[in-house]
């Protein structure tokens, strides 16, 4: 018992069964959200609730995060062509990097913590029992939904992200900084590049999908009660902030390498 | 076969969750249109059995075959068509709180079967009805219903399609004992009339004797006693006396910790 070479070992085989478990989860959530039959007035309540809700979040924090990497740039870098470093950078790093990451981290701390308490509420109380017991499939009813509409709404949400994002650097060098609002326009535009926007999509669809899997995941399984449904919820934005981090890095590794 | 199979035949049935055993060795059979009661303590493997035949829970081995046809090891559609087979009255009702009760009493209609929303409304307002519950109250959401509407809602979702087996988990837990011998009367008269099999669970001996034929008791896993329930004063097993009278002195040691 207190050999700490168990204890690692233990743990470590802890960590593979539960990567094994989500693994078997998410092929299972595949599997079902392409197969009918299909609940689609149920897809379009998450929609809603996932996409249409999430708006305010994101954008308030892509602009305030537009804004400061602006400032930072321009305090940080060369006076001397700042004009054009400092769009470019916004620009660059807005659609390709905090766009995507920062955007998807908010939707992680707002859905899949709505998920997590929602289906794990449902499983402490029976509720997916239930719906067993009443020929529904609770992987295409509950799970489905969510997942696809996690996997719809984040490249939209990112896009809107990402425009707001620009429009908050452009704003803080044109008040601020006194740049020029009409050559940071050009130069902004000059280095915007569909490559970077579409890879930042496809990032936001993958984090999409880890933020629903997450929630559906740690919901799924929850225990005991309104203790299990907590231990639950903090789990999915944890384990979905993570995953969303080393995704991102993976992803820009094979795109930009 | 010279006999009808059982409506549910259980064998051998075994399932230990990490180093506890729950269930070790369980056999039973339901005939058809009986109403068997399953009384034990709390933590027996009550639930667990019939979360089993339900194809909930996976057993570790054994055997359960409902009309005779084995269900133990099914793919998930296959699962899906025996359900229609099945209602289930949960303990905590389980309603889903996102929809009216109307809505949760068609539920298996309409997602489980694909009928038109207000042909399964009409149903469900008569299962309502059947129950003691009016139309108003199908257009409330669960959560504004007491306890004891929300079981009644429970059992007309419960009994909506017309299953041939209906399994009520703990039907009268946490109601006080006028509506627990509502829900008993209810629970007796749907079976009835509907001519189901049924099988309960409970530990309330009150409304095991009201709704039961044969009775089983379930103590570490094992059935231990079964007969029918007018002989259930006279089974000349200890375990089975104790219980039913409530004693905490006699073979069922609780372990409680004492300061």
């Amino acid at each position: 018992m207190n050999n700490p070479l168990a204890l690692v070992g233990r743990a470590f085989l802890g960590f593979l069964a539960q990567t094994g478990r989500a693994a078997q989860f998410a092929g299972r959530a595949i599997w079902h959200s392409f197969t009918p039959p299909f609940f689609l007035r149920l897809h379009l309540a998450q929609i809603m609730r996932i996409g249409y809700y999430s708006l305010p979040v994101v954008g308030l924090t892509a602009f305030f995060t537009g804004g400061a990497l602006a400032l930072q740039i321009f305090i940080g870098g060369d006076r001397v062509g700042a004009e054009a470093i400092v769009p470019r950078i916004v620009v660059l790093g807005i659609t390709r990097e905090l766009g995507p990451v920062i955007a998807s981290l908010m939707v992680a701390g707002r859905v899949a913590a709505a998920i997590a308490a929602e289906i794990g509420t449902m499983r402490v109380t029976e509720q997916i029992d239930a719906l067993s017991t009443l020929s529904t499939n609770p992987f295409k009813y509950l799970i489905a939904p969510r997942l696809v509409a996690a996997i719809l709404t984040m490249p939209v949400l990112v896009l809107v992200a990402d425009i707001i994002g620009i429009f908050g650097g452009y704003l803080v060098a044109v008040t601020e900084l006194d740049f020029n609002g009409a050559v940071y326009l050009q130069n902004t535009y000059d280095f915007l590049r569909t490559n970077d926007v579409v890879s930042g999509l496809v990032k936001a669809a993958v984090f999409g999908f880890i933020i629903a899997l997450m929630g559906c995941y740690h919901g799924f399984h929850s225990r005991g009660g309104a203790q299990g449904v907590g231990t639950a919820t903090t789990n999915a934005v944890v384990t979905a902030s993570i995953l969303i981090l080393a995704a991102n890095f993976v992803m820009t590794t094979l795109f930009f390498r | 076969m010279a006999r009808q199979a059982p409506k549910i035949a259980v064998e051998n049935l075994a399932k230990a969750f990490g180093p506890k055993t729950v269930l070790d060795g369980v056999n039973f059979n339901v005939k058809a249109g009986e109403s068997l009661v399953i009384i034990g303590g709390s933590g027996t493997g009550k639930s667990v059995t019939l979360k089993c035949i339900l194809g909930l829970i996976r057993p570790d081995s054994g055997s359960i075959r409902i009309d005779g046809h084995e269900v133990t090891r099914l793919s998930t559609s296959e699962r899906e068509r025996v359900n229609r087979k099945f209602g289930m009255l949960f303990q905590g009702a389980a309603l889903f709180d996102s929809l009216k009760v109307w809505e949760n009493v068609a539920f298996g209609l309409i997602q489980g079967r694909g009928m038109k929303r207000a042909k399964a409304r009409d149903i469900a307002m008569t299962k309502l009805a059947q129950v003691g519950l009016n139309a108003q109250i199908g257009e409330l959401s669960p959560a504004e219903l007491s306890g004891g509407m929300q079981k009644r809602v429970g059992l007309a979702r419960a009994i909506a399609a017309d299953p041939e087996i209906i399994f009520f988990d703990e039907p009268t837990t946490g109601l006080d004992p006028i509506m627990a011998d509502v829900i008993n009367d209810l629970i007796v008269a749907t079976v009835k009339r509907m001519g189901a099999t049924a099988v309960s669970i409970t530990h309330d001996m009150a409304s095991a004797r009201k709704i039961a034929d044969r009775i089983a008791m379930i103590h570490k896993g094992k059935i231990i006693w079964e007969g029918a329930a007018k002989d259930i004063d006279s089974s000349g097993n200890a375990i089975v006396e104790q219980f039913i009278h409530g004693s905490a002195h006699g073979p069922i040691q609780m372990d409680v910790l004492r300061a």
